[in-house]
Parts: C-alpha cells; structure tokens; sequence
C-alpha cells in the first residue's frame, strides 16, 4: 500500500510465532513425512524407497484391511459427532442465550466435562459402564457395551460427545451473543416466534460459526487417539471395532506388547492422516468459506 | 522450582567437597504393582550391603513400558538398569546396541542354557539380561466356595467342565473368573495355559517354528475348541470385564475358578488376605489319550545393563547382586508367583506359590508359543493375532476352526518354514 | 433480550438441568464413592457416605504413594506458561498478518494454519531428538515450548479472523496521532478479548489434559504433570477402587476449581464482547 522502508515491525510481529512454530512443530512433522519416504534394507540401514510404503499401505492385505477398518470407524466416529455434538451444543447455546436466571451456572456446570482429562474420562466411564461395578444396572442399563464389537465404538463416540460438548456450545454462544439485539427485536415485533427468529435470523448470522466448529470437530475426530487408548487400550477392541487412525498409527508406530514398532510405517500411516485432514480442511476453506463471503459481501 | 534446582546444587556442591559420594543407578521397569516392594524390601537389603550405591525403582505402565522405554533410550534419558522383556524386544534392543553384553558377568554361571534363552542371541553364545523370573499357569480357586458346593479339584477336562457346571447351577456364584474386554487373559491365561498339555509343550512348540506342526491342525487347533467351552460359564457381561475387574471379583469372593498366572497370587494376597485360596494345575484330556500333564513355565522378567550408563561399575555390582541367593531368596518371598530362574537355594514360603512350583516336577514345561521367533514380524503379529483370536472364541464371534486358521494363516503369510502350511 | 414467558422459561430449566446432571453426574458419583467404605462401592454406588461407611483410605494410599501438590503445581506452570506463550506469539502474529498487506501475507497465513490440521504427534520423534539436543529433557520448559508450538496455529487463526472484523478506523486515527505500529497492536488487544477468551479457553484444555508428551518428553519424578501422574496412579492400583477414586477426586477437583474461577473471566469476556 504505502511505500515504506522495509517493515521490519511485520517481521518482529511474525518471527516469535514462525520461529516456535518452525522448531517444535513443522521441522519435526517433516522429519516425520521424509522417515515416510523410507524403509529398512535388509542390511538395517534406512533406505530411500519413495511412495512404496504408501503402496504397501493400501494394497497388501495385512496393511490395508486394518487400515480401512480404522478409516471407516473414524468416519462413523465424526459422523456421531456431527450429528449429537454439535445439534445438541447449538441447542444448549440457544437456550442459554435467551438469559433466563442461572446462565452462567449452567454453562459452567455443562462444560465441567471439557475440561477434564480423557484419561480420567476413560476411566470414569469404564467404571460406570463395566456390568461388574453394576452401576446402572437398576436402570436397566447392563450390557457391556464396551466390550461388544456392534456397540463399543458409538459408545466410545457418545462418551467424547459428552465431554466435549461444551466447545461448540461456547463457539455457537459466543456467535449468538454477537447478534445485535434490535435485529430480532425487529422480528419480534412482527410476530415471528422464537423459533422463527431461531431459523431465520440467528442460525444465518452464525453460520461462519458452524463452519468452524464443523472444521474443528473433523480435525478433533481425526487426532482422536486418547479417549480410546484409555479405554479400550492400544489393541483398541473388541477384534479392532474401536480402532480408529489415531489408534492405529501408535501401534504400527511404537509397537504393542511383541509387536515391534515400525517407524517408517508408522510415519506412512501419519502422513495418510495429514492428507484426510487436509482435504477436510481444503474442503472447508474452498468449498464453505468462499460461499459465505459470496453471501455476506 | 528454582529452589529446587538450588537444593541440588548445594548438595551436589557439598558431595563434591570430600563427602562420600553416592553412585546413583535407576531402575527402569514395568513392574509397577510391585513399586512398594523393590522400595520397601529388595533395595534396601542391597543398599545395606553397598551403602555407597543408591538405586531408585522408576517403573512405567505396562502397556506404555516398551513405547516410553524405546524414546527414553533413543533420547538417551533411559535408567541404568533396563528390565527386560523376554525374547525379541530385548533381543532388538541388544542388536541397536542399547543393552551391553552381560555373558561374563560374575554370577552368570548360576544360570542353565534354558534360563538364560530368552535373553541370548539366536546362537546362545551371547546373554544380555540377568534373568529374574520365571511365571507359570494354572488355575486357582476359592477354597470356601469349593467346600460350601463340595467340589474337589478338576484333573480333567470332563471333571473341569463338571465342577463349572455344578457352579453354574447353584448360581450362586460366577464359575470362571475371566473378562475378554483387554484380550490377553484369553491368550494368556486361557490358551497358552491349557494349550502346551494339548499340543505335547516343547515338541509342538518347536514344531510351529520348523513348521512340522500348524495353529490350525492337531493340538493347536484342539487349544482352541477346548477354549471355547469355557464361554458358558464366564460372568455376566464378561466381554466388558477388564483384568482388574476379574481381579476385584475373585478376590471379593464373587467367583469360584481364576485361570491365572502366579504372579497373581501375590495380588490377591494383597487385596484380600482373609481369601481361602487353592491352586489346579492345567487339566489333561484322557478322552483324546493325553494324560502327561505340561505347564507354561515362562521366562518373563531380567534385568540388563543400559549401554548409555554412566556408573557401569556400579551397575555390574547390582546385575550380580541379582544374580544371588539373597535376591533370589527376596524376590520369591516378597512375591510369591514369581519364581527366581537361578540355579541358587531359595525356599518359597507361599503355600500356594510352592504348591505351583511343584508342578515343575510333576508336567513337563515349555512356554508361550508365540514367544520365540514366531512374533518377530511388526504386522501380522502372531502374539497379537493369538489375543484376539483367543478373545473372539470366548465371544463367540469366530469357530475354534475359524480361529485357528487366522492365525495360522497370518503367520505363514510372512514365516517362510510356515509358507506350505495354509 | 426480552425474557421469555414462564411456560417456555420452565421447559428451558428442564432442559439445562437435565442436562447438566449428565455433565456432572459421572464426576459426582466418583467423588462421592471415593469417600466410602470398599462394599459399600460397590453395593450401592449412588448412596452418600454415612459416618459409618465414611473412610479416607484411598486418600491415605494416595499420600503415602503420589506427591500430588507437586504433580499439580507442575501442571499449572506448564499450562499457565504455554497459555501466555500463546496468547502472546499468537496475537502479534495475528495483528500483523489482519493489519498489513505484504506479498508473503497469504503464505504465511497458510504455513501457521497448516498446524491446525496436523497432530503434532505425528512429530513425536523429531520432537524428542530435538529435546535432547537441546538438553531439555524431562524439564517443564519442553512442554511449554511443544504446547506453545501446538497452540499457535488455532490461536493465530481465530485471532486473526476476529482482527480482521476490528474497523480501520480507530486505528488509522491512532496512526494519525502518530503512535507506532506497537503501541496500535497494544490497543488493539482489549478489543479482543472475546476472542481471547476463546482461545484461551480451546488452548487449555488439551494443555492441561495431555498424557502424552509429559509422558515422553518429561516422565521424571520432578516434572510429572497432574495428569502423567494419575495416570501412573491409576495404573498401579488399577484394583484397589478406593485409591483409584480418591486419586480421580484429586486429578478432577483442582481442575474444576481452577476452571469455576477461570470461567468468570471467560463469561465476562465474551459478554463485554457483546455488549460492544
């Protein structure tokens, strides 16, 4: 714009950021990706051998069926997520908008879950749900529903609904809080109900919000490792049916039990996962993004 | 913190100034469970004996031990001492140079050839572990319930079988204390421990590794199918049931048969010590002609000195140390169901611990078959195959037949002595 | 906002409190149990403890086993200094990629955005060879500097978002009152705060939940995170309920206290936000 000497106060602005960014982030996921580029020779010195782990990943029988199998469960974990997460935290952040007496109460109280650690999560949920503590056994809940291969994973899913709620709950608040009063006043006073103004004016005006949370919630989903290594441990059982990519990377990667791991697998497995990711996100600032500033400017 | 970091500095200060200098070594381990006793009871006999070597027990979670253990040696950050698991991981470890060669060792010559297996090279000419401990199956019961019902032990499958169906029809009680929710019971305490008595111990194990014998013919495939006759009688909603919880249940008196590992008896010691309990070796099979008894005597646990070490001299005086008779002694006693692999005297008090080791002169032993050689391979695993395979037996979701020709065809899928048997 | 009427405002509660007793019921059942007598956990799980069945066992096991004070401070340094980290790297970074029109502008927004996508523990290794090279290894520094690393791509993506919303205006009078571009990135700052809020509220959490890089990068006795050691707690006397549950209590409780007060900020920060 205007003709300056050089900007050095962009650079001050940018290079704490870039610099631990580059350091502790993006220099070691690349040494990450280039160990994807190799493997061991049979002497056990690392090789350069392409995209042939990529290959081997998707093609041989042993790599790809648990790959899949963890890709599709991953799916279905996401989609749980999007379809009970994030309609019920736009429901609870709707009916804490309306201010009724005790809001923040119930916003503390609700997002309480988030905050705790998945490893303490796990736990708790294992114990409530374990047929032998017995715990919801007098409401008739008493099936080991981790332990079964139809229902361990979208119990899993609903367990990590149920702590992390709270975050697109406070996203959609934060949005809602930002619509201007006189706007649905307005409305009001042409008689809309509130679920006119629900549907007409606040679900528009934050919907950059929903993007968001849809975008976060997918790159969530897609790191998820924690919950289910806490619960179902690395094997993450019954026969795989809770594996899911975060899973399935640490056990090629570190290994299980006798199992060696295997670094440069492992790496492949990694570098899949940022391409899903990727496009995820690609899709998201292509496809959702443009559209809304088509429609806002 | 920083207060901290000053404390050390004046200590380290004041030691460098001609007082008696303590040589520090770190144990690293799995062994968690049994933080209190190298604690309270095995490092202080030892630190009384060489008051100028300090160690420190430093356990990790079993399951996050070998992953933590590999990034702290790579990182350089790993102990002094490295518990070794036996067979290949240490083995790996031993090749990538983070263990050193112990075979010269002062004390090493307490050990047989067969002890120190697990921890030598494929020739048996190198050894790079102190070997510890060795483990053994069976099973163990509530001695109270047994007398209430008036059951006496099983010494068959068909006595096993009907001893679990009286349990079953009192109700009273859950007859066969096991969960599927963390998989290696049913590998571990299940398959290998009935297994070795079907499959002639040694002979079929050595068999699988030349390839003479398969996972999904003769002994290995029977492992299976008398494995799946135990899901009749395994808790309500077992395949949620997680190892603690089996625990929790047998040791509050809830179930009447453990299928165990020793090492639990000084689990359940702990957690109740009021519980009346009584031991079964591994059942025969009289109706398809076996009648020699075999049990899974496993090399488990060793000790190996980190190549990294600072204080190697140091070390080596703890590695012979626990080469000893006053270890060996210690660590049988303190916990009972680990029994000490050197060829030193050591009595076991344990009434039920002795009683497992006795079976050591009555069964012929071997140990896991998957151990040795056969898990070499990152994917498919055959250790990890077993676990899930064993699993969905007891689940339901797969036939013993179905079972077995999983394993066994992952296994010859990469094992070429296996490649011809499909 | 105009109140709703009764009918509605009743149905509103219902829900909320239905609700949150989802949210806290799990939580409350273990802090309840962890105060009661062995049977008792397990025969009746929902009663409260009486001053019969009333033990501190697990907490006694607790004590004489884990120094949870310590593990607990641990984690607040760790957390609070990567949180300050953060918000600081983040928002200059932020400010400068809203505020100027530079040609490597995009570029730079697309490279700090990368980390959004990626688990940086996909880096792990890299991260540990680093952390040896640079001798910091088992101290709470590493963590810092890995969260903050971690943090930076969400914290400069929604900062800068929210900065770009900011009118020109207020900042072209302050350049015409002649202050530097410092002192405008330090206005700016309050105006914000909601966005801070939020940050600081999607930062923390998984700073303060981690398991994994305290357990790789800083396992020792000095350095264990609250988290780390329960975890090892856990572990360990995975059969013994009443610890297991005491040592749950005190993992959880810190952290809801430390949350109840941190919340008030967080609400009045996004309130101020909108009111403005």
């Amino acid at each position: 714009m205007n003709r300056k000497p050089f900007p050095w106060h962009i650079v001050v602005f940018l290079a704490p950021a870039v610099l631990i960014y580059t350091a502790f982030m993006i220099y070691p996921l690349v040494d990450s990706l280039w160990l994807s580029l190799n493997n061991k020779a049979s002497s056990g010195a690392q090789v350069f051998v392409g995209l042939q782990n990529y290959g081997t990943l998707f093609s041989a029988e042993t790599w790809s069926k648990p790959f899949w199998n963890a890709l599709w469960n991953n799916i279905k974990f996401f989609l749980i997520h999007m379809l009970v997460q994030n309609p019920v935290g736009l429901l609870l952040a709707a009916l804490l908008v309306t201010r009724i007496r005790g809001t923040a109460l119930y916003r503390t109280l609700i997002f309480t879950p988030t905050i705790l650690s998945v490893v303490i999560i796990g736990f708790i949920w294992k114990l409530i749900l374990n047929p032998v503590w017995g715990v919801l056994n007098p409401i008739g809940i008493n099936q080991p529903f981790l332990g079964l291969e139809s229902t361990a994973l979208p119990t899993l899913a609903l367990i990590s609904v149920w702590q992390n709620v709270g975050i697109p709950m406070m996203l959609f608040l934060a949005a809602l809080i930002r619509i201007p009063e006189e706007l649905m006043e307005a409305a009001r006073v042409d008689g809309a109900s509130a679920w006119t103004v629900f549907w007409r004016i606040q679900l528009p005006l934050i919907f950059p919000t929903v993007g968001i949370v849809a975008v976060l919630t997918f790159v969530g989903n897609f790191n998820a490792f924690d919950l289910i290594y806490a619960t179902q441990g690395a094997l993450a059982g019954p026969n795989f049916a809770s594996d899911i990519l975060g899973t399935f990377f640490f056990r090629t990667f570190f290994g299980y039990q006798l199992q060696p791991g295997d670094p440069y697998m492992g790496a492949t497995v990694a570098g899949v996962m940022l391409l899903i990711i990727l496009v995820g996100v690609l899709i998201y600032l292509l496809g959702w993004q443009r559209r809304l500033q088509n429609i806002q400017f | 913190m920083k207060r901290w970091v000053f404390l050390m500095t004046a200590i380290a200060a004041a030691a460098s100034l001609g007082l008696a200098q303590k040589t520090k070594l770190t144990i690293e381990s799995w062994r968690n469970d049994d933080l209190k006793i190298w604690q309270n009871t095995i490092l202080p006999a030892f630190m009384k004996k060489y008051p100028n070597i300090e160690v420190v027990f430093a356990p990790t979670a079993p399951t996050e031990y070998n992953a933590v253990l590999e990034a702290k040696l790579k990182a350089g950050t790993a102990g002094d001492l490295i518990t070794c698991r036996p067979f290949d991981q240490s083995l790996e470890l031993f090749k990538s140079k983070y263990l050193d060669d112990l075979t010269g060792l002062k004390g090493m010559d307490n050990y047989s050839e067969v002890a120190k297996a697990a921890w030598s090279t494929d020739d048996g000419k190198t050894t790079f572990c102190v070997p510890m401990a060795s483990v053994i199956h069976g099973f163990l019961y509530n001695k109270a319930i047994f007398k209430e019902l008036g059951l006496s032990e099983p010494k068959t499958e068909a006595e096993f079988l009907a001893v679990l169906e009286k349990i079953k029809a009192n109700g009273k009680y859950i007859p066969l204390v096991m969960g599927t929710k963390d998989q290696w019971e049913a590998a571990t305490m299940g398959y290998q421990n009935i297994g070795p008595t079907l499959w002639n111990g040694e002979v079929g194990r050595k068999g699988l590794i030349s390839g003479k014998e398969a996972y999904n013919k003769g002994g290995f495939l029977r492992a299976f199918e008398a494995l799946a006759k135990w899901r009749p009688f395994l808790g309500n909603g077992y395949q949620a049931q997680a190892y603690p919880d089996s625990q929790n249940l047998f040791a509050a008196g809830r179930g009447a048969i453990y299928p165990a590992g020793s090492w639990d008896i000084a689990t359940f010691r702990q957690m109740n010590p009021k519980l009346e309990l009584g031991a079964f070796k591994p059942y025969t099979f009289p109706s398809l002609g076996i009648t020699q008894c075999v049990i899974d005597d496993h090399p488990d646990i060793a000790i190996g000195l980190n190549a990294a070490s600072k204080n190697k001299e140091a070390a080596r005086t703890f590695l012979s140390w626990v080469a000893s008779d006053e270890f060996a002694q210690l660590y049988a006693n303190a916990l009972p169901g680990f029994f000490p692999l050197a060829n030193v005297s050591y009595k076991v008090d344990d009434p039920v611990a002795q009683q497992f080791l006795s079976w050591r002169k009555e069964c012929k032993t071997t140990f896991r078959s998957s151990y040795q050689i056969l898990s070499r391979n990152a994917n498919p695993n055959n250790e990890n195959d077993l676990w899930n395979a064993s699993a969905q037996v007891l689940n339901g979701t797969m036939t013993p037949q179905q079972a077995a020709d999983f394993v066994q065809s992952r296994l010859a899928s990469w094992y070429a002595p296996q490649k011809g048997n499909k | 906002m105009a109140r709703p009427r009764w009918p509605q405002l009743l149905a509103i509660h219902a829900v909320l409190i239905a609700y949150s007793a989802l949210a806290l019921f799990p939580v409350l059942l273990v802090i309840i149990n962890s105060f009661k007598d062995k049977l008792l956990i397990f025969s009746a799980p929902f009663s409260l403890p009486t001053t019969q069945s009333f033990t501190l066992e697990g907490y006694k096991t607790l004590q004489s086993t884990a120094n949870f004070p310590a593990f607990f401070l641990n984690s607040l340094i760790v957390t609070g200094g990567a949180l300050l980290l953060i918000l600081l790297v983040s928002s200059m970074a932020a400010f400068a990629l809203a505020e100027y029109e530079f040609r490597l502008n995009p570029l730079t927004a697309l490279y700090l955005s990368l980390g959004i996508m990626v688990p940086i523990r996909l880096g792990t290794v890299g991260i540990l060879q680093l952390a040896v090279d640079l001798h910091l290894v088992n101290t709470l520094w590493i963590l810092i500097l890995v969260y903050t690393a971690q943090g930076i791509p969400l914290a400069v993506f929604v900062l800068t978002a929210f900065m770009r919303q900011l009118p020109k205006d207020l900042k072209d009078a302050a350049r015409i009152d002649g202050a530097s571009e410092y002192r405008i990135y330090w206005l700016t700052l309050p105006l914000v705060r909601p966005a801070i809020g939020s940050v600081l509220a999607i930062s923390m959490i998984p700073i303060w939940n981690d398991l994994w890089f305290p357990l790789i990068l800083a396992p020792g006795e000095a350095t264990k995170t609250i988290v780390l050691g329960a975890s090892v707690f856990l572990g360990q006397f995975v059969n013994d309920y009443n610890a297991v549950l005491a040592a749950l209590t005190l993992a959880i409780v810190p952290a809801v206290v430390l949350y109840f007060i941190f919340s008030q900020q967080l609400i009045r920060g996004i309130t101020s936000g909108a009111v403005k």
